[in-house]
């Protein structure tokens, strides 16, 4: 039952005391440029139709929910759902904000359109769909995870991108961002900036979110079809945190289903080799254009963070899920990378589905809390991603090499 | 009436403009920053802009990402770039200076710490990027009172409303954002600048001085015809990176003094 009424972020952007626009003058005027063409298409009913049928006819949506009985009964407790995002066209969550992104660069005539990435499978996302809409397209990739993630580098070029790595910093995910904020103000007339996680200035914390949402309000109509009521719990990773958005926010007013938001532990919270800003209660901070919860130093610095994933390996996370932390309305936890990889080989060893990294971290506390839960509970886990990309990491772990 | 506002209504009266040096403190080591600082006034600085380093730069070129890791990796904080402005006030009672940067370390530090600890200090001004008026009405009401200017920035992508919006909140000057792009780029359109900056300056009521880009005389002398004040930074780390540390500080004020000449030099060619 929808019984809680949630309305954020307000018209300026923020989520209580998080988000806002906090970038440099220069992009102002395209933030606002942005917003209002978002706001415009948003209730489109020409925009709405388009977007349904690129996610219908070229992602193949909806994306299945996925019984995983054997799992389930090896764990001996609740029953583990999977939300099947890794069969999306491109193999990730990714390609439906994309998919949305695309059709508003086009809309606001702009004919370049350029995307940070971590692990690749946002870069890999908005390059399919520069190629499908016609733009050009430069990826920003951090020049270590150029290193970690060869595979996606060359997919990226074959759709016709410019991959470019990015050699400052910790030359990760958050200094792909910050060159990609440098292209932007450069070409801002001529460009559209794809972010793909629901971080960044306003309005792409609530616009990413928004596109997103499709799995949950699909899950929203599946659960009742085919195990005949809502789950007890939704569980997602959060590294930006835009999957989890998605498969919340349907459900925040559904004040029976519980939310929880699974973060990368890294080597372990205690060790402070991580990438949980939420679980391990890191300090509020300004980065990406938000205020949000983020992993600094002292002085203010961002520390470089550690996640065997690097699509989680992210110093801050979305404005929107620090709210809900502080609200309570989701619990955020950790899962370390053993736990992650463990989830990972179980996965593909129980169930033949091979998950992203990412998603393994999700995977991973479902298999936590499932043996305490009785046999009748439903979890309901994101599975955002498909592994394929990762099977270097994971053999490098096992000291195999291909 | 603050340091800034009289430095602006003496070089006004002498009908002279205004040259703004930036470095960022720690670079090339702690050590430098005050010498650097007092070699930029013997050159003919008339307020300093110092960089407080911040490890994402993101409005930055490379140039000034490289300076910051610098001063980074030899353990450079807001703390200490305090402490070296202290050093520099005792001696140089005139000249403001300008602390330039990014939100984050201000508010690991809090907004109403820093504020009172840069007054303490001699801070004038501070500048930060990635607040824009929206974003900072209780950071900047703290900074007015304690009688400190908070400097905003315009873009060639400002409208007119937006003049009005960031005059509103400024005070001190407006350093009015040469280009589409990050510091050091080096792709200015004068003409753009000299169209511009009339009607910039008309709306916002206080001095306007223009920067990214600039790296020689010749486009200091340029900038200078229309702008109240000339802000030069990347050239200068430029400067810091490519002499020999021993050398780092007198490049620097040999580097300042021929802007200044070339920038007097116009002002008295008008005249």
């Amino acid at each position: 039952m929808a019984d809680m009424q949630y309305s954020f972020p307000d018209a300026q952007g923020h989520f209580g005391p998080y988000g806002g626009v906090f970038v440099a003058e220069t992009l102002m005027p395209a933030l606002a440029e942005l917003l209002a063409a978002y706001e415009a298409s948003r209730t489109d009913p020409a925009f709405i139709a388009e977007f349904e049928h690129e996610l219908k006819h070229y992602v193949g949506r909806p994306s299945p929910i996925y019984h995983a009985r054997r799992l389930s009964e090896r764990l001996g407790g609740a029953q583990i759902l999977l939300k099947r995002e890794d069969l999306n066209h491109t193999g990730a969550h990714k390609v439906n904000n994309c998919i949305g992104q695309a059709l508003l660069a086009r809309r606001m005539g702009k004919p370049r359109v350029i995307a940070e990435t971590g692990a690749g499978q946002h870069g890999v996302a908005s390059a399919t769909v520069a190629a499908r809409y016609g733009f050009e397209c430069v990826v920003y990739m951090g020049s270590e995870d150029v290193k970690r993630q060869a595979a996606n580098v060359y997919r990226m070029k074959l759709l016709g991108a410019t991959v470019v790595p990015v050699a400052s910093g910790s030359k990760t995910l958050k200094d792909a961002l910050n060159e990609a904020m440098r292209d932007w103000v450069t070409n801002v007339s001529n460009t559209f900036y794809i972010i793909g996680t629901v971080a960044g200035p306003h309005p792409y914390p609530a616009m990413v979110r928004d596109f997103q949402t499709v799995i949950g309000k699909e899950c929203l109509v599946q659960m009742p079809e085919i195990f005949g009521r809502q789950p007890d719990a939704v569980i997602a990773c959060v590294g930006g945190g835009s999957n989890a958005m998605g498969i919340f926010h349907p459900y925040i007013p559904h004040e029976a289903v519980r939310l929880i938001g699974v973060e990368a532990a890294g080597e372990g919270i205690a060790t402070g080799r991580h990438a949980a800003p939420l679980t391990a209660n890191a300090k509020v901070g300004v980065l990406h254009g938000n205020r949000t919860y983020l992993m600094q130093d002292e002085n203010g610095q961002v520390i470089e963070t550690h996640s065997i994933s690097a699509g989680l390996d992210y110093p801050g996370v979305g404005p929107e899920h620090a709210w809900l932390k502080d609200c309570g309305r989701v619990e955020y936890v950790a899962a370390t990378d053993d736990e992650a990889l463990d989830a990972f080989h179980t996965l593909c060893r129980f169930e033949g589905i091979i998950p992203a990294l990412e998603s393994a971290h999700a995977v991973a506390h479902a298999m936590k809390i499932a043996p305490a839960l009785g046999r009748d509970k439903l979890l309901l886990v994101n599975l955002s991603g498909r592994g394929d990309k990762d099977i270097h990491t994971v053999s490098e772990r096992s000291g195999i090499r291909f | 009436m603050s340091r800034i506002q009289l430095v602006f209504q003496h070089l006004q009266a002498a009908g002279r403009k205004a040259l703004i040096p930036f470095i960022t403190a720690g670079d090339p080591d702690g050590e430098a920053t005050v010498p650097l600082m007092q070699a930029l006034v013997a050159g003919g600085a008339d307020i300093i802009e110092l960089g407080v380093p911040f490890s994402d730069p993101m409005a930055d070129g490379p140039t000034i990402q490289r300076a910051s890791e610098r001063a980074l990796a030899g353990g450079m904080s807001l703390v200490r770039v305090l402490d070296a402005v202290r050093v520099f006030r005792a001696g140089d009672a005139v000249t403001p200076v300008v602390l330039m940067g990014y939100a984050n370390p201000i508010e690991a530090m809090g907004q109403a710490a820093f504020v009172a600890a840069a007054r303490d200090a001699g801070v004038d001004g501070a500048l930060v990027v990635d607040y824009p008026p929206e974003e900072c009405a209780d950071f900047t009401a703290r900074m007015r009172a304690a009688g400190l200017d908070q400097i905003f920035l315009l873009a060639p992508t400002s409208s007119e409303q937006r003049f009005r919006d960031v005059a509103r909140a400024g005070s001190g000057y407006i350093y009015y954002v040469s280009l589409k792009g990050v510091t050091g780029a080096a792709n200015l359109d004068f003409e753009e600048i000299g169209r511009r900056l009339p009607r910039i300056r008309a709306a916002v009521g206080m001095p306007v001085g223009v920067g990214f880009g600039i790296r020689d005389a010749e486009s200091a002398r340029k900038i200078g015809a229309f702008a109240d004040a000339v802000v030069i930074g990347s050239r200068i780390i430029e400067e810091i990176e490519t002499s020999p540390r021993a050398r780092a500080v007198a490049n620097v004020e040999t580097f300042v003094r021929g802007i200044r000449a070339a920038l007097d030099e116009s002002v008295g060619a008008k005249a």
